[in-house]
């Protein structure tokens, strides 16, 4: 588990992290999200060392990261960088090495990621005659080469079309899924929404909100329920602290009462929302029942924020 | 990173020392450039034109020997004591021989005096009919008769001096080798280091910069730290130049044993000994210089002017040694500072000029300041390479 640990960063007189802290557990795609400006490279560029933090501790696994720990890491930069002018595979090869690999280890490697990538045919054509989604692919194959022990990746799918955003996400929870941490930041929340077990959300150099994808949508739920009858639910409207948001024939969108909405973003927090989040859950179950007495219901459920809606919310 | 928690892993590399890194990067250095076609065409362009000029200069000196002249058979005994230090061409009439001289066949004529219409008298020489000291020769056997040289457009100083009596010359305090040479010589040891130095050094600049503008060093520096990469490119760039250098020398050498000019060979090599061990940490102290400038600007456009003042820097004792190879004062200081003692002091002990410590004592100067540069170099690098933007500010480089 990688943890980071009250980390803030000035520069000059510009606060751009103020006593940052969240985890990234082993095995889990985390997705960290945030605006322009918000801090996530500064984040990520401290995490990998390559920037001091000037104060605050990132440790793996509870011991404070050394350089050799770091050399480990797996790292996507947010300005994509290799070497214009030398060949794909003998550079990932050449980066392997530089994280410890041997020669013929780097090289199969290497091999074996261009192929997983759709990069294989490519391998020695020198990175400045690829097209840009293909020079991504290639950004990805550096960072993975090593079969790194933590992954960090600067805005991994940005510049990807869906089919090659597709493959990195594969290629990406594959590696996860060997009980690596990844941490990847994005602008593009439907991916982020589609692919992250956590997420952190960061603002103005602070932590919003953090926590499991679907510990956030529930706590900033708007206690909405969605209610789809087999007959007209018109009746819906008249039942007591609901709120009906839209009506079509038998479908229908309804609001109950609930304290008040994005009131806590920390996980765990969920039973102190008071009376009234009891109140309208109740009130959600009296129209279910009365449902259920006047004929079939084909769904009821909760209507879950989406993540950019989570995202403005606790930005704002 | 504890165990428990990934024994099913393969075993991850080790993270590499600073040696390996330092090793990797320069071997990358080194590939890179031995593949660039840019670099290869102008070695070879480079190697043509040294051994090309001393396959020349051999030809010339063997065919210089002798200047061509055109005796009439007045004239003829003159020269006949000279036959191997004059290439003789026999004139029937006093036309002919002026014909010979006009169509430049040869270089001078022997006629009698007034024998031709419309010549003009050489400035110093002596005048035309007279017996002055000027048209009396001094060769064995040859009448006392008064002749003159005739030539096309310039005093012809080998002939004259040959049919002259030269005084004898004593000198007090006589040199180890000539004037000339010496010249010669320092400005091939310049022209050698400031062509590395401003080849090799603007490599190193451009390697900097296309790794900062690529941003391919943050990748590079979370693997490795900011000095080993900066000293695996002065390493693989140092070994580049001198391997280029090394391969000039053998072809000069190369060149001047089977042109039949060796004897120059046994003259320079101490020099060039001197030459090898100062350029090899001269080069050093210059290419962090070069890299610790580079690392300021994140744009290669930026380079040429970040990098100049290093460039002039370089450039100075290049222009020293043309203008100043004669005066001693000049050549000892210039001895002594670092980026010019490469240049200096070799010529000095190729004059036997220097003592034999003085090498000794430069050197060490050299190696202070390289060591200094180095230390002072890397922290300006290791501060600007994540600054990407406008230039770097200096003081801001070396405050961190």
């Amino acid at each position: 588990m990688l943890e980071i640990e009250n980390v803030s960063r000035s520069f000059g007189k510009n606060r751009v992290l103020d006593g940052v802290s969240f985890t990234v557990g082993d095995g889990r795609m985390t997705g960290f999200v945030g605006g322009n400006g918000a801090g996530k490279t500064t984040t990520m560029r401290i995490i990998l060392g390559v920037l001091a933090s000037d104060t605050g501790t990132v440790t793996l696994d509870g011991t404070r990261l050394t350089p050799a720990d770091r050399a480990l890491f797996g790292y996507m930069p947010e300005e994509r960088g290799l070497y214009p002018k030398m060949k794909v595979a003998e550079q990932i090869v050449y980066l392997g090495r530089l994280h410890g690999m041997s020669a013929s280890a780097a090289k199969a490697s290497t091999d074996d990621l261009l192929e997983r990538l759709g990069l294989g045919e490519r391998a020695n054509a020198t990175v400045e005659s690829l097209s840009l989604g293909n020079q991504q692919r290639a950004q990805i194959a550096a960072a993975l080469v090593h079969d790194p022990s933590v992954l960090v990746l600067d805005e991994p799918f940005s510049g990807l079309d869906p089919m090659a955003v597709e493959t990195v996400q594969t290629v990406l929870t594959e590696h996860a899924a060997t009980g690596v941490p990844v941490l990847f930041s994005s602008h593009q929340l439907d991916i982020v929404e589609r692919i992250c077990d956590d997420l952190v959300v960061i603002a103005g150099g602070t932590i919003r909100a953090q926590g499991s994808r679907e510990e956030l949508r529930e706590q900033h739920s708007e206690a909405r329920y969605e209610i789809d009858l087999a007959h007209d639910a018109g009746w819906v409207r008249e039942m007591p602290g609901v709120r009906v948001v839209e009506l079509d024939g038998d479908y229908a969108v309804f609001e109950v009462d609930r304290g008040a909405p994005g009131e806590s973003s920390q996980p765990g927090q969920s039973s102190q929302q008071g009376q009234s989040s009891q109140q309208g859950q109740d009130a959600a179950q009296a129209v279910l029942r009365r449902a259920l007495e006047t004929g079939p219901v084909r769904r009821f459920a909760p209507v879950l924020p989406t993540l950019s809606q989570i995202f403005k919310e606790v930005v704002r | 990173m504890s165990a428990d928690t990934r024994t099913t892993r393969p075993a991850r590399p080790a993270a590499l020392s600073a040696v390996q890194g330092t090793r990797l990067v320069a071997s990358r250095e080194i590939s890179m450039r031995l593949r660039s076609k840019a670099f290869l065409i102008s070695t070879g362009i480079l190697l043509v034109v040294v051994l090309g000029s001393i396959v020349a200069s051999g030809i010339f000196a063997a065919n210089a020997g002798a200047p061509k002249v055109a005796v009439v058979p007045q004239t003829a005994p003159l020269v006949t004591g000279l036959g191997d230090r004059l290439d003789i061409t026999q004139a029937a009439t006093v036309a002919d021989a002026e014909q010979l001289v006009r169509d430049g066949d040869v270089e001078a004529a022997i006629v009698l005096p007034g024998t031709v219409e419309g010549a003009t008298p050489a400035a110093g020489t002596g005048s035309t009919g007279t017996t002055g000291t000027t048209g009396t020769t001094g060769t064995p056997g040859g009448p006392e008769a008064a002749y003159e040289v005739l030539a096309l457009s310039d005093t012809p100083t080998t002939v004259v001096s040959l049919l002259s009596l030269a005084p004898p010359v004593q000198l007090l305090e006589p040199g180890d080798s000539d004037g000339f040479l010496a010249y010669i010589v320092g400005i091939a040891f310049g022209i050698v280091f400031f062509m590395a130095a401003v080849t090799f050094g603007s490599t190193i600049a451009q390697s900097v910069v296309e790794e900062k503008q690529t941003r391919v060093v943050e990748i590079l520096l979370s693997t490795i730290n900011a000095r080993e990469l900066l000293a695996g490119k002065v390493l693989g760039n140092s070994v580049l130049a001198f391997g280029q250098t090394a391969l000039i020398g053998l072809a000069a050498v190369l060149g001047l044993a089977t042109t039949g000019q060796s004897g120059l060979l046994g003259l320079l090599g101490p020099a060039i000994a001197w030459f090898v061990v100062f350029f090899v940490f001269g080069f050093v102290l210059i290419a962090a210089l070069y890299s610790a400038s580079a690392a300021l600007v994140s744009r290669q456009e930026d380079v040429g002017s970040v990098t100049s003042p290093v460039t002039t820097l370089v450039m100075l004792p290049y222009f020293l040694v043309i203008f100043f190879n004669s005066n001693e004062t000049v050549m000892a200081v210039m001895s002594y500072i670092p980026f010019s003692a490469p240049i200096g002091m070799p010529l000095r002990l190729f004059l036997g000029d220097a003592e034999w410590w003085e090498p000794l004592v430069s050197l060490v100067i050299l190696l202070a300041t390289t060591a200094v540069v180095v230390v002072i170099g890397s922290r300006i690098y290791a501060n600007s390479l994540l600054r990407t933007g406008p230039r770097v500010k200096l003081a801001d480089a070396l405050k961190g």
